[in-house]
């Protein structure tokens, strides 16, 4: 078991035939990921490394059966590109693009609520279920399959870092997602909590979380209301000066709000064992899980 | 991207938000003609980005036209230091004037994206020209929320929450509607990422007018608002970080002498992090991207070499897809190129890992191999102790 992707997932990308779009859907399709269609306006009829091209969404999903995307378009072209992927009934939508306006993820926010896509990112990894299906663009070879530990973050390279060392200590994973740095995102925390805490591979989690927001707060109380297994967090941005924005959109204190410390401070609070060194993370999971 | 109040101002009365009348100078020629134009008493304003400014000696009231000289001539040219500048302050270059208003009460309204709820809301309170996080701080019962979804825009409802919320004198309900209805367009328009006035003011006369403004615009929809791009102003950039933008990278100034280099945002903030575990001081937060190519990984050595506190430099880049020989051979050219002139350590981990380390500790060149992120903070914190 796994959450969200596993070897039965039929993934299409948008933006298949972009310089990173093929790259990264020829690393996908190394790993063992399923990629039956491709999706780029004007070129539909074209073969990629393999992959039949369509000018549409809805086309390549009749005609492949394709349940999850993948897009690389633009930033300016994102938000279409994913109501474009709901509205042909596309399951899961992860969007890697870095760089989405505000007010177009407030909008594409407020319409998923009535459709029956889920959306990971934008301005994300992906998701991968080692062995079984990797969608974005992390290095899969640093993963090692079935679990038992999933990984929720908001972050990518630190992600890798956390999962490197997770295989370092001899502790698998279930499924490794990266929710995205974006202040607006589709899938949160505790949507992929929810997930891992009804998936009988996962056994134990690991939350990575950054300064920005009260997302890893609203986890913590989730988590000590609902979770029934260990989790161990990670927050990074102690040392970030207030009001700027270190990187991700999402990633600023404002107001004194969002600060590392005061997420710390609600993760403890709810039973999380939080990580203060990270070159020590594996070594806790090890401690925690064991 | 921050704006200026008089070009935020400028933006106001393009949609109706009411302003006090005034113009811009930078000379005092052109500064006593504005005043001419607009008769006494005047409101002499610095126009810097950051708040604070009336504190600072920034905002001077004149009732002749001697003081509003006396005023434009101290403004105008000073280094104003605000509790939002740091302590070097900001060379003040241009000056806004305005008509003197009668105030009778000081409100507070901005608009801004919360990102929980997705939606646009509108965040109003009766404390007025005050520190508003402090307002929140102290008396969160005096803060009104009202959030508007996007996809169907603000509701007569929304106005009359905001309007009986502020207890506003039912007389005012028109024109205050009117008012917000032209700031959430504004807002939507212009890919705004906050507008805050503070004070908004209803004057002895029934009017409410912004007496200040602030906007910020989401810099990641900037390529569709070609008009907005020109309001960029930039004397008010850092230098290096206004470098690091025309090279991609993301790049924070902060007071430390440990310069970092790291791929990924996340990741270079856990750096940052344990730098300061080991006991220094990051001197920047660097991003050079998830992949971190040689190219950008030499534009960093000369962003970080550019600031003379750098006393020693820790890389830390996790080599996934980009393989870590190829990365270390990346930083070996860069660091021939750009003439390192301190201590560099070098923590690398991922795909082939040994051959980079391999590759850094035979070029000759001042790279130190740091065994896991922990050895790598104490040994450039070592270095520069």
């Amino acid at each position: 078991m796994s959450i969200f992707v596993d070897s039965t997932t039929r993934l299409l990308v948008q933006g298949i035939t972009g310089r990173e779009g093929r790259f990264h859907t020829q690393q996908c399709i190394a790993y063992g990921t399923r990629v039956v269609a491709g999706v780029t306006p004007g070129k539909g009829g074209q073969e990629v490394d393999g992959v039949p091209v369509f000018n549409t969404v809805a086309e390549a999903r009749r005609a492949t059966g394709a349940n999850a995307s993948m897009i690389f378009v633009p930033p300016a072209f994102a938000a279409d590109a994913i109501l474009e992927a709901v509205d042909a009934g596309i399951e899961l939508v992860v969007c890697i693009t870095e760089g989405v306006p505000v007010l177009d993820m407030l909008r594409v926010k407020n319409s998923l609520a009535f459709a029956g896509s889920r959306l990971i990112g934008p301005n994300c990894p992906g998701i991968i279920t080692p062995g079984q299906c990797k969608i974005g663009i992390m290095p899969g070879a640093i993963h090692t399959p079935g679990g038992p530990v999933g990984v929720v973050s908001r972050s990518g390279t630190l992600t890798y870092e956390v999962v490197h060392q997770l295989t370092g200590v001899g502790l698998g994973q279930s499924t490794c997602v990266g929710i995205g740095g974006d202040p607006v995102n589709g899938t949160g925390f505790i949507d992929c909590l929810q997930a891992f805490n009804a998936d009988p591979e996962t056994a134990a989690v690991v939350m990575v979380g950054e300064i920005g927001g009260s997302a890893e707060e609203e986890a913590a109380a989730w988590i000590k209301a609902n979770m029934a297994k260990p989790v161990v967090g990670f927050i990074a941005g102690l040392t970030a000066p207030p009001g700027r924005r270190m990187g991700h959109a999402g990633a600023i204190v404002s107001g004194g709000q969002g600060t590392a410390g005061a997420k710390i401070t609600a993760m403890e609070a709810s039973g999380i064992h939080v990580c203060r060194d990270l070159g020590s993370l594996g070594l806790l999971c090890r401690e925690v899980f064991h | 991207m921050k704006i200026h109040e008089y070009q935020a101002k400028e933006l106001f009365r393009k949609y109706r938000v009411p302003t006090p009348e005034g113009g811009v100078g930078e000379s005092l020629e052109e500064i006593a003609e504005v005043v001419a134009s607009l008769g006494l008493p005047v409101v002499v304003k610095a126009q810097i980005h950051a708040g604070g400014r009336g504190k600072g000696g920034g905002v001077r009231l004149a009732r002749t036209n001697e003081e509003a000289n006396q005023a434009a001539a101290a403004i105008l040219g000073m280094t104003l230091v605000t509790r939002q500048t740091g302590p070097e302050g900001r060379l003040v270059r241009k000056v806004l004037v305005e008509k003197g208003v009668a105030i009778e009460k000081e409100l507070y309204l901005s608009l801004i994206p919360d990102r929980g709820s997705a939606t646009i809301m509108f965040v109003a309170s009766q404390d007025g020209g005050m520190d508003i996080e402090e307002v929140a701080a102290a008396t969160p019962e005096r803060i009104i929320k009202v959030a508007v979804n996007p996809l169907t825009g603000p509701q007569p409802f929304h106005f009359r929450q905001m309007a009986f919320g502020l207890q506003l004198d039912p007389a005012l309900h028109k024109q205050f509607a009117a008012l917000l209805k032209g700031l959430y367009q504004l807002f939507v328009d212009c890919d705004c990422s906050l507008v805050e006035i503070n004070p908004l003011i209803i004057t002895a006369d029934q009017q409410i007018i912004a007496l200040d403004a602030k906007i910020d615009i989401d810099g990641n929809a900037l390529f569709r608002h070609p008009e907005l791009q020109t309001l960029h102003d930039p004397f008010e950039d850092d230098p290096i970080e206004a470098e690091a933008a025309r090279f991609h990278l993301n790049y924070i100034n902060l007071d430390g002498n440990v310069g970092n280099m790291v791929n990924g945002a996340g990741l270079a903030m856990a750096t940052m992090d344990i730098i300061k575990q080991a006991g220094a001081e990051p001197a920047n937060f660097l991003d050079v991207g998830g992949g971190a190519s040689a190219e950008m990984v030499e534009n960093g050595f000369r962003l970080i070499l550019r600031d003379p506190k750098v006393k020693g430099i820790l890389i830390n880049i996790f080599g996934g897809i980009l393989r870590c020989d190829v990365l270390a051979q990346g930083v070996v050219q860069a660091a021939e190129k750009v003439n390192l002139s301190v201590p560099v350590v070098v923590r690398m981990e991922g795909t082939n890992v040994e051959e980079g380390r391999r590759i850094l500790s035979d070029s000759g060149l001042k790279l130190i191999n740091a065994a896991d992120l922990a050895d790598a903070a104490r040994k450039v914190a070592e270095i520069v102790a």
